[in-house]
């Protein structure tokens, strides 16, 4: 047994636990370079085990050494270890931006912060539904709270609307949990997708809608079309290292879908194959159209930024529902970089923001920025890679998805919508772009100066796009052998409940 | 007993969805609230209504099962802490935006004036 699966878990939890502890809870300095050193450690634990984990294959742990499929696991698998590796990664950026400052105006900043990345890393190993949902409630309790760090109008109110729809949603969530467990008598993932292929006839319409009530809670999380409207207002009144966090909590949802209709629903299911495929299709495609449009539409640049993310999860959702092993890997990979940039961008939107004076970042003629080269390249780099422009990660990305859709069927619906949602967030970036920097009405520049920490912020998660473009050979290969993983899933259930004899 | 009971999680579903589509946040609260009941009870049932059954292995030809009571304590615990949440929020909310309404602000004369003759 691998007692390492456990760490990403339970990293976090001390340090947050430690933060709280009087030494260091007293000293803002000491709060944040436990933090910073401690999310540090997460990244070097996640990549370890992504190490391990491609050279052992499947493993996981069994809490309590209940074996399963009666016990709780965790499992460590390609797919869970590269968003683990995602997740510290961006965490590390938002924390040291976090760190400049921004944590100070509001109590419990850091513990907060580390109790999220708990919730988020305990639902990508989770190796159980309802253990999925416990984590889930982990991690947006803890964003709850982060949601309204700082305080104020704004953020009051998306809140409300952002706590009472999660909280239907855990409805939902458990009502889905209640009628799968009534009907295959398992919770276990792998011992799911093991009971699916026996299931009697006479429930399959109760397993069919409990599916596609879990279709429903994780299309909420992902913010897929008729459920997304509450994405752009949240994370444009988000603060911006929270704003950067949340980045990665769309992709939760994607991560969830990817997990419940490729191993419970997957190839082995009989009827009850790829039964959401035919809605995460044309809501995908619809999903990537509006948050184009929401991006050419937006008034201020944080609003764009959520636009984007909506693009993104679009582009994602729709390449799930291909379900062939070139289509995940490029999902993973796109997951990895929209998620990095759109962090990079949350962060940028604040430091333009702050030195924009009265006019923060509403797309109008305000007075200059004080340091226009640097916010500059680091806007044009960013919209070069959010935009799918070449030589950046954001074109391999794109160019992996329209491949991986080569075939299916309505490819050209695919493509048109891809290439015109690109077009028109490429529109919506040259209109942003040139009103910040170039629409300056003649007033006195601001005092305001990027520190240090934050400039490190951006420019980490901005070297992402560096490194994925640079070792996308090596990347591309990973995404696919955690593709082709993924998409094993005979090979899943066998590691998981050995004693399960042979399959159909 | 599976109509009453079938009929009790229904009425109080439906009843915890009708307050959550009202405007202000208390009817909300009690709505989600309303329905988290309906929830668990649910839950509770889906390891089958048994009258009688045995929870230790060996005294008996019909037992409960027990996971479905795991389940709902926990959902129990988890609706507990994030309605105590909301509560607070709520009370926040309206220091915060001087009014009760969800969306922070009461909606305009004409609707109000229709939802006070309701």
């Amino acid at each position: 047994m691998n007692h390492l699966i456990l760490v990403p878990i339970l990293l976090p939890f001390l340090t947050a636990l430690l933060i709280m502890l009087p030494p260091i809870h007293y000293s803002p300095q000491r709060r944040r370079w436990l933090s910073m050193i401690a999310t540090a450690l997460l990244l070097v634990v996640s990549v370890v085990l992504l190490l391990t984990i491609q050279q052992q294959g499947l493993t996981f742990y069994a809490l309590g050494n209940w074996q399963p499929p009666f016990g709780i696991i965790m499992v460590a698998d390609l797919v869970s270890c590269i968003m683990l590796c995602l997740t510290a990664f961006l965490a590390l950026g938002a924390i040291s931006y976090g760190s400049a400052g921004e944590d100070e105006k509001g109590s419990f900043f850091h513990p907060l912060f580390q109790f999220q990345l708990m919730g988020i890393n305990g639902a990508f190993l989770t190796g159980d539904l309802f253990n999925l949902f416990v984590f889930f409630e982990v991690l947006l309790i803890a964003s709850y709270a982060l949601l309204i760090h700082a305080g104020g109008k704004n953020k009051t109110r998306a809140t409300v609307h952002y706590v009472i729809l999660n909280l239907t949603g855990s409805a939902v969530f458990l009502l889905a949990l209640a009628i799968l467990y009534g009907t295959l008598g398992t919770l276990n993932i792998a011992d799911m997708a093991l009971k699916v292929t026996q299931l009697p006839d006479d429930n399959l319409m109760l397993v069919k809608a409990g599916a596609l009530m879990l279709l429903i809670v994780f299309a909420l999380k992902a913010a897929i079309l008729p459920l997304q409207f509450w994405l752009p207002a949240t994370y444009a009144s988000a603060s911006a290292p929270v704003a950067a966090l949340f980045a990665v909590m769309t992709k939760i949802g994607v991560y969830a879908l990817l997990r419940v209709f490729t191993t419970i629903f997957g190839e082995q299911a009989g009827p009850l194959q790829g039964l959401a495929n035919s809605w995460l299709w044309p809501f995908g495609l619809a999903t990537m159209l509006l948050g184009a449009i929401g991006v050419l539409a937006s008034q201020d640049f944080r609003k764009l930024v959520a636009n984007l993310v909506l693009v993104s999860v679009g582009s994602l959702v729709v390449l799930v529902a291909v379900q062939n092993t070139a289509a995940h890997a490029a999902v993973l990979y796109y997951t990895v970089h929209s998620t990095l940039i759109c962090g990079a961008l949350f962060l940028l939107a604040d430091l333009i923001a702050t030195q924009r004076g009265k006019a923060q970042d509403r797309l109008v003629a305000a007075r200059r920025v004080n340091q226009p080269v640097l916010l500059g390249t680091l806007f044009v780099l960013c919209a070069i890679s959010v935009a799918g422009l070449p030589p950046l990660s954001g074109f391999i990305g794109k160019v992996m998805l329209l491949q991986a859709a080569f075939g299916a069927n309505g490819q050209y619906w695919l493509w048109a919508i891809l290439l015109l949602s690109s077009l028109l967030v490429l529109i919506g970036l040259s209109r942003a772009g040139s009103t910040l920097f170039w629409r300056v009405s003649g007033m006195q520049k601001a005092e305001e100066r990027v520190q240090p920490l934050q400039l490190f912020a951006v420019l980490w998660l901005l070297s992402a796009s560096l490194l994925l473009m640079v070792f996308a050979g090596p990347l591309t290969e990973l995404s696919f052998a955690a593709a082709r993983q993924l998409a094993d899933v005979l090979g899943t259930i066998q590691s998981i409940l050995p004693g399960s004899g042979v399959l159909p | 007993m599976e109509t009453l009971f079938a009929l009790c999680i229904g009425f109080l579903t439906a009843c915890g969805v009708f307050l959550m589509l009202r405007g202000r946040t208390f009817p909300v609260v009690v709505g989600l609230t309303m329905l988290s009941y309906a929830v668990n009870l649910f839950i509770f049932a889906s390891g089958r209504l048994n009258l009688k059954g045995a929870v230790v292995l060996g005294t008996s030809d019909n037992y409960a099962d027990p996971l479905p009571q795991a389940l709902v304590l926990t959902a129990i615990v988890i609706g507990f802490a994030m309605t105590a949440f909301l509560v607070i929020l709520a009370i926040r909310a309206r220091a915060d935006l001087g009014n009760d309404h969800v969306d922070g602000s009461m909606p305009a004369p004409r609707h109000a004036k229709r939802e006070r003759t309701k």
